[in-house]
């Protein structure tokens, strides 16, 4: 038994930190935020540089194939700096989608592609303020097309293709779609920084991933899998919100003395850390679980899920409250983190989901 | 990362499991399986008795403390392998509650301070469970506040005397022995003029009443020491070092309370899964799943945590101040469970009789113990400060006793306020 990352994985980390603090600073997140780019391409590029998003693709199909340990926390540090590219939709969705369900074809074509940086997927499963359900959909196949529209596909601003949560005479399908001429347009989100799209499709060519009628399972370990890694985005981004929140306390100072001396103002700040290190502790229970495709998978991405979302919520959230009014204005980075933190616990699924998830998952009870 | 055991700790666990199944007392399993939160439930058989019987099983067959160097009665076990025994163990280490502080708070200060002789005479009848040991710290005037603690320690020759009273003493009906921290100068600062001993328990002088508590029970006691003489040899550390000295049991009290700390949730989750409610099976009712995710994501996280710990000290590090959050995330969750557990129930959750009661009256025993649970061995506020100044290393709170000497800090007779 061993809980910890080894000192490897550690490298790979320090590696991403030093290059994300150079390269993706806050201010760099506030610009693709204001507008100015799409996303921060030039990190794409740096990340791909490092054969980060070829991480967990097997060396056959162009990856690196180091494993999901060195990929969490690799999440982590780009959790962190609230990074403005499309890593979550594009690795943790799109490329987990083809590297459990693509045939070896699919898997040729896509892998090294995706590993490269030069492609970018995205999952399009919500349709609209209705949570998805196997029975609501209106995103429908038609033999090689698909028709209807996705409302918000995160990163669809600047993905290549998207994996398409559709229904279909067999049930509920996924499908590969190119996005070269849909239309996507932009809509706008709590986090502006996601490049979210609505994607009106129009008897769009697209191929079968997996079994026609298994859509909704294979979305299922799709989601699943993404959540252990969504939930060490969170916990870096947690992270950072109490980081920032205990330095503003040390220097701001009121009624004579600094603000974190206060007890009402420690104990908040306590129980920040409380949640974070529950939630980390998770994750890392979590990361050996998918690494090594044990039983209690679901469980333990729930699991993570359920903890991370909780923590990240609570740090961004008391964060804002630690900087008082200040922590309300465009010009301090409060809101960046409480945007994302917002968009990461709605990106696979609200909490109140992964709840019921982590339930159906428990063992009986031993009455 | 491996969550798996090696084949090393394999062979080990099989080992253990072999000599369990042998060994441990299988005629109470089915009462043990309703205790904790305070109560020990062991049927017609004397809890203290048969808690003695089977740690002397252990000891003599070198599986009592087993992380504790042999010559002190252990088995100079890795951390990691005490995990698996603890595991291993299950429901039979609901016995050990006697012995825990004696065990997990005592020894670890005996080990870093007493003198090699008296390591050799006290750790292994602690270990074997023959002499039970207490932990002498809180006084009516000194709680959270335990700097403030007022019992007076006086050298005279050879002993010192000791004078005061201690309170929330558990298990010192039980004990054979204690350690006891006293204050040797009023007139330097606070945490500056204290110093530790250890003391027989039956010493002339001695004088122990049991509190009866808020749930009924009396497993804390008042303790009151008049002209009580100990040997100078019987000091632990310096003179004026004695919050040093406490440090280590504390450091050592929080680990080995979170270590393998009850939060409640299994016994949650054994009422959901047979409860029926108005609308339907409980397990099926949004707010009761909800509720049932957030309390596993909580032990689960805490259990996790405690494995780190774990990894951390086989690596050789030393517990730091973050293994605060185990007993105030548990004590908190074990109270909010208890109440929810009874609303449940309706009326019927009340009932304490163990007879009626479902599962011994668990839940009921959970619902009486939790209280003490926020506030014994560190308030959940004293934690939050811990966490926040000592592993956030926020600023200190503005202190009215800082700097001056115990003698001239204010008290509540100054305010008038009795």
């Amino acid at each position: 038994m061993n809980f910890d990352f080894s000192s490897e994985d550690r490298m790979i980390q320090e590696q991403v930190r030093r290059f994300l603090s150079e390269q993706s600073p806050l201010s760099r997140h506030r610009s693709v935020m204001e507008g100015q780019s799409l996303q921060a391409s030039e990190v794409w590029r740096g990340l791909a540089d490092l054969g980060l998003q070829g991480t967990a693709i097997p060396e056959a199909y162009g990856g690196v194939g180091a494993g999901y340990l060195p990929l969490c926390l690799v999440a982590q540090e780009l959790g962190g700096v609230l990074a403005a590219v499309p890593f979550s939709s594009s690795v943790y969705l799109a490329t987990e989608a083809i590297t459990c369900f693509g045939s070896t074809e699919q898997k040729e074509r896509y892998l090294p592609k995706l590993a490269s940086g030069e492609w970018v997927g995205t999952l399009a499963v919500s349709e609209g303020p209705q949570a998805p359900s196997p029975t609501n959909l209106t995103v429908t196949r038609s033999g090689n097309t698909v028709s209807g529209k996705k409302l918000v596909v995160p990163h669809g601003l600047v993905a290549d293709f998207a994996i398409v949560l559709v229904a279909s005479d067999a049930g509920t399908d996924l499908v590969l779609a190119g996005l070269e001429g849909v239309e996507c347009s932009a809509v706008e989100i709590v986090d502006p920084t996601i490049a979210a799209a609505t994607i009106d499709f129009a008897q769009t060519h697209c191929e079968s991933l997996g079994e026609p009628g298994d859509g909704w399972a294979m979305l299922e370990t799709v989601q699943h899998r993404a959540a252990v890694l969504y939930a060490f985005e969170q916990i870096g981004g947690a992270e950072q919100a109490l980081n920032m929140a205990v330095a503003y306390a040390k220097e701001r100072f009121a009624f004579g003395r600094p603000i974190g001396s206060f007890q009402s103002l420690k104990h908040m700040m306590a129980d920040m850390y409380v949640a974070l290190k529950l939630a980390e502790s998770n994750a890392y229970y979590a990361a050996w679980a998918l690494q090594n495709h044990a039983s209690d998978l679901h469980l333990a991405a729930a699991t993570a899920r359920v903890s991370a979302t909780q923590a990240f919520q609570l740090c961004a959230r008391d964060n804002i409250q630690v900087h008082g009014g200040m922590g309300f204005t465009w010009a301090f980075d409060c809101h960046l983190f409480y945007r994302r933190s917002n968009y990461l616990a709605l990106a696979l699924g609200g909490l109140n989901e992964w709840e019921n998830k982590l339930v159906d998952a428990l063992p009986s009870a031993v009455a | 990362m491996d969550f798996t055991d090696t084949p090393a700790e394999t062979e080990f666990r099989q080992t253990a499991r072999a000599w369990i199944q042998d060994n441990a007392p299988t005629y109470l399993a089915a009462p043990l399986s309703g205790s904790g939160f305070g109560s020990t439930r062991t049927g017609d058989f004397d809890p203290i008795a048969e808690a003695k019987k089977w740690q002397k099983t252990k000891a003599e067959a070198g599986w009592a403390c087993i992380q504790w160097p042999k010559e002190y009665g252990g088995r100079g076990a890795t951390p990691i392998e005490s995990v698996i025994w603890s595991q291993e163990e299950g429901v039979y280490s609901k016995l050990s509650g006697t012995f825990i502080i004696g065990q997990g708070m005592c020894a670890p200060t005996m080990m870093a301070y007493a003198s090699e002789e008296a390591k050799l005479r006290y750790l292994p009848k602690l270990a074997s469970g023959e002499e039970i040991w207490c932990q002498l710290f809180s006084e009516p005037h000194g709680g959270s506040d335990l700097a403030g603690l007022r019992t007076k320690a006086i050298k005279d020759g050879d002993t010192w005397v000791i004078n005061g009273q201690k309170i929330w003493t558990s298990g010192a009906q039980h004990s054979d022995y204690g350690i006891l921290i006293t204050r040797t100068d009023p007139d330097v600062a606070k945490h500056r003029g204290l110093t530790m001993f250890f003391l027989d328990m039956k010493s002339e002088g001695v004088d122990i009443r049991p509190i009866k508590q808020a749930n009924g029970d009396s497993g804390f006691n008042e303790v009151f020491f008049d002209n009580v003489r100990i040997p100078d040899a019987q000091r632990l550390g310096e003179v004026g070092d004695g919050w040093k000295v406490a440090l280590t049991t504390l450091m050592n009290e929080r680990l080995a309370i979170g270590g393998s700390i009850a939060t409640g949730f299994p016994e949650i989750q054994a009422l959901v899964s047979e409860l029926v409610l108005a609308s339907g099976p409980a397990s099926g009712d949004q707010a009761v799943r909800s509720k049932l995710a957030d309390w596993y994501a909580k032990s689960a996280g805490l259990k996790n945590t405690g494995a780190r710990a774990i990894s951390a000290l086989s690596k050789g590090e030393i517990p730091g101040p973050e293994n605060s959050i185990g007993k105030l995330v548990a004590g908190g969750m074990m109270q909010d469970i208890a109440k929810f557990a009874v609303d449940l129930q309706g009326l019927g959750g009340l009932v304490t009789d163990p007879a009626i009661a479902r599962s011994q009256a668990q839940i009921q025993a959970m619902l009486m113990r939790s209280p003490a649970v926020r506030i014994e061995g560190g308030t959940d506020q004293i934690l939050r400060n811990i966490i926040a100044e000592r592993v956030l290393g926020l600023p200190e709170d503005m202190r009215a006793d800082k700097g001056i000497a115990f003698s001239q800090i204010p008290t509540s007779q100054d305010a008038g306020a009795g």
